[in-house]
Order: structure tokens, then sequence, then C-alpha cells
């Protein structure tokens, strides 16, 4: 339940709710708890909300674990 | 030890240093805890569960005793160490743990035991009949995270009653619950799905730890910008370090070191576990979830655990998941819990009451609190708790016993007919363990 998703910002719209991929498929996260995330930014998301910026490369590794073990993001 | 597991493993060569390393540190500890007499007979946490064990039980009892007896013989002029007991207390761990297949490759001394980390699973059963009791309020849609509707309480579920024509929509999202909201206003709730005519305030039930609270926060503080007057939450948010305390005081549990949840830690840091340290002298890891993840964070833990012990070091915080985790979390995250929320104290199933552990919203966002809005119907509405016979699950989340001391394990209780929470949640501990037959 508190595994949090790696996402890339792709728009920023009104609201603070930006679109990102996740894995491919376009989503809309807010950002109200990230404020500094910026378009091109990597964020973990967790229940539609981005909580923390990381690298693209520890973006990366975390998708790589999910795509390994689906199971650890199932509800 | 099965080795060839290793090669699942994305980094295989990584995961065999690690487990030499663990392995190393294993029996430097043992010696060590032998000289100084830290041995299975002085050790109360063992003995303690023994006890605890139901007569379905004491025939496979008798034989195992019968088997330790020949097995003390042979090792009579040996003394056995303690065993060494690592919890962790994030659901995510218990299933990557699980998955991983670690138990079968780490020595046997060694225990790797899961804690109160499915916030679903340490929910008690008298708040989930607080969240089932306001599908009767005529008007109401409940809105919840998925891993909830299965959970019984103590005649139904959420998903029963919406069987029976109770509004209950699953979301991903707060947001989501929000846009029903905003849906139901518009259209006077006849896009509701309630059998008593459509439904047009939305409650959303407010589970999940420090990683969740913030965004239902946050969700709260959009709503009241809005105006938005047809939604409210329910909010059973629970901190996870005064659970963490609660354990550390409790003696049957015994833990040596904790492994920390990583994704709760994005917004706590690492600062609010300083009193495990401190007070307790318990070691703690934040840890990632990749497989040599966890096995760098066991291995963390067992330097320390070993350097505590040989009177070099006191125990420390450290942070194993500096990818994710800053040491002061995330602050935005932090501000948004404290402008909605306050501490209060909270009841977990297992653990009983804890003073401060849980999370109520303030008297400025009373209009958004659905157990102010809603009191009178929930008290009238609310059937006396009655909890599930038989089920383990709270001796379970204290780590006290494993999933497969319940009678009721793979017998009675299963995924598919769950009599508990702890084998409801995909992340709760009896689940994973079904799963992963351990």
């Amino acid at each position: 339940m508190c595994l949090a998703i790696p996402a890339k910002i792709l728009t920023i719209g009104d609201d603070r709710i930006a679109t990102v991929d996740i894995l491919g498929v376009t989503r809309e996260a807010a950002i109200d708890l990230v404020p500094d995330a910026q378009i091109g930014d990597f964020i973990l998301i967790h229940a539609g909300y981005g909580i923390e910026i990381v690298s693209e490369d520890f973006a990366n590794e975390t998708l790589d674990l999910i795509r390994e073990f689906p199971e650890l993001v199932e509800n | 030890m099965d080795q060839s597991l290793l090669n699942n493993f994305k980094d295989p060569a990584l995961a065999r240093d690690l487990l030499q390393v663990i392995e190393k540190l294993v029996a430097r500890i043992a010696e060590n805890r032998i000289a100084e007499g830290r041995t299975t007979e002085n050790r109360t946490a063992e003995n303690r569960t023994a006890e605890n064990r139901t007569a379905e039980n004491r025939l496979v009892e008798s034989c195992i005793a019968e088997a330790r007896t020949v097995e003390n013989r042979a090792v009579e002029n040996y003394p056995q160490p303690s065993s060494i007991r690592i919890m962790e207390v994030c659901g995510t761990h218990t299933v990557a743990i699980a998955r991983a297949g670690f138990r079968s490759v780490l020595p046997a001394s060694l225990k790797l035991i899961s804690g109160p980390g499915c916030p679903v699973c340490v929910t008690a059963n008298v708040d989930i009949d607080r969240v089932i009791a306001l599908t009767r309020i005529p008007g109401v849609v409940v809105a919840t995270f998925g891993d909830m509707i299965r959970v019984p309480g103590s005649s139904t579920s959420l998903q029963q009653r919406k069987a029976q024509g109770a509004a209950v929509e699953v979301v991903y999202s707060p947001l989501d619950a929000i846009k029903l909201a905003e849906q139901y206003a518009a259209d006077g709730g006849t896009t509701g799905h309630n059998a008593a005519g459509g439904g047009t305030h939305v409650v959303f039930v407010g589970v999940g730890f420090e990683t969740t609270t913030p965004l239902v926060a946050a969700t709260i503080e959009r709503a009241a910008a809005r105006g938005l007057a047809n939604f409210s939450v329910l909010a059973v948010h629970k901190r996870v370090p005064p659970a963490l305390e609660a354990l550390a005081n409790d003696a049957e549990v015994a833990v040596d070191a904790l492994i920390l949840p990583g994704h709760v830690s994005t917004i706590l840091g690492a600062q609010p576990y300083g009193f495990l340290a401190e007070k307790y002298h318990i070691p703690g890891a934040i840890t990632g979830f990749e497989p040599v993840d966890i096995l760098q964070g066991i291995a963390l833990l067992l330097e320390q655990i070993r350097a505590r012990e040989a009177g070099e070091a006191d125990a420390a915080i450290e942070i194993a998941y500096k990818r994710a985790v800053m040491q002061e979390g995330n602050p935005t995250a932090l501000a948004a819990i404290d402008a909605v929320f306050e501490n209060t104290d909270a009841t977990w199933r297992g653990l009983g009451t804890i003073e401060q552990s849980g999370y109520s919203i303030r008297e400025k966002y009373a209009v958004y609190d659905a157990n102010r809005r809603f009191a009178a119907e929930l008290s009238a509405l609310q059937e006396p708790t009655v909890e599930p016979r038989g089920c383990r699950c709270g001796t379970v989340l204290r780590g006290v016993i494993p999933p497969s001391a319940c009678p009721l394990f793979g017998r009675a209780c299963t995924p598919q007919n769950p009599i508990g929470p702890c084998m409801v949640s995909s992340e709760g501990t009896c689940a994973a363990y079904f799963r992963y037959a351990l």
C-alpha cells in the first residue's frame, strides 16, 4: 500500500495537476507535495500524488523492480 | 542452502557477496552470544509463544518437542545462541522478502519477522465496522482504496454491502473521490449507485500510514479551496513511530533490529525513529525494496547488532535508501499533515490502544470530518464489534507467532475465503506467507 511508483512529468496544468507517464501509461497526478517539480522531472507517485522528486536512474531501477515483481503494486 | 535461488536476482553476484557478509556477521554475533550465555534456554520470547498454542496444534507440538529432545541430546554440549530477530514493518517489504525467498537462503538462526506493516491489517475491527456503518447512511457514497473492500467487519464487509446495493466505489486516489463528489453535486446523485435512490455525499475512507496521510490532507485542502460541500473523510490514519515504540516495549516481541519502511520514510525522514536507537538501543535501517537493497539493509543491521553486543558502538538509525529518502523527509508533506490533522490516541489490531499513534482531523476542517458530520448516524447504525473467532492476526502482526502457528491458516482461512485482514490484503503477512508457501 505504501509503494510509490516513479513517473515522468509530461505537462503541468492549472490547479497543480500534472500529466505523467508511468510505464508508458499517461495519468494525472497532483504535485501539491512536490512544489519544486518541473516538466521532465521524475517523481514518486503514491495514490495519485507525487511525494518526492527522484533521479532518472533511480526511477528506472524501481520500474525494473515493478516489472519483475508486479505483485508489489497490487492493492 | 539453496543458492540457485540467487540466480533469479537482478545482480546475483552482489547478492551472493552480501549473503557471505551476512553469514559471517551471524557467526560472529553467535560466538559473542554464546560467550555471554545468551543461549536459547534464556530466551523468553521463544518459550512464551509455545504456551500460546491451541489444542489443534498440540499433537504437532508434541512431535516437534520429541524431535527437539533428540536434537538437544545431540547438541547437549554445544549451547545454541539465541536467534537474531530482525523485523520489517512495511507490507511491501513483507511481500518482497516472501517473494525473493530469503528465508531459505539466510542462516537458520537469523529470523526475519513481519510486523504491523499493513495499514488495512492494523485497522481495528471497531473502525472497520464504522466504515461499514457509513454504507447504511442514506445518501452516502463510500469511496475507498481497493484493499479495504474485502476486509470483514463484525458481520459483513464493504464488498458484501455493495453486493446488497449499498453505494461503495473503489478509487485509486482520494482525488477520484473529489471528482465523484463534484459529479454527484452536478447531477443530484443520479449517477450514484445507492439502492436508496442515489448518493450525493462522498465519504473517502482515509486508511494508511504517513505515506498516505499527507495526500489525504492535501485532498481535504483541495476540497476546502473549492468549497465542496458534499465530501468528507473518515480518517483512521496511523503513525508508524508510536507503534514501533509499543513493539520496543513488548518483551514478547523481542526484536534485535528493525528494517524501517522505505516510502513512509520518504515523508518522515530518519529523525522520528531516533528514539529507537537512543532510548531502546535498537538499530534501524531505512531500506529499499530491491532484493539486494533488503540484503544490504540486513547486513548493515547485523553489523550494528554485532558492534553493539561487542560493546564497540551504540545503535543508530541508518538510511540505506538514500535515493528516495532525505534525512529530513518531505517538509511540504509533513506541513500538509500538520495543517489538517492532529495526533490522537488510536487502537491498532493486535497492539491495542497506543497514545498519539493516530491522526484525527483538526477542528478547522470539521466540516470535512465524517466522524463529526455523521456522529449521530454512526452511533445509531454501527453494530457491536465482534472479533473473528480463532483469528490470530493480532498476534501475527506483533511478530510473536508466524502465520503457520494460527490454527486457521491455510485451512479455514485462505486468500479465497479470508477470516482476518492479514489474509485479505495482498500485503498482509498471512496472504504473503500463503502465496509463497512459507
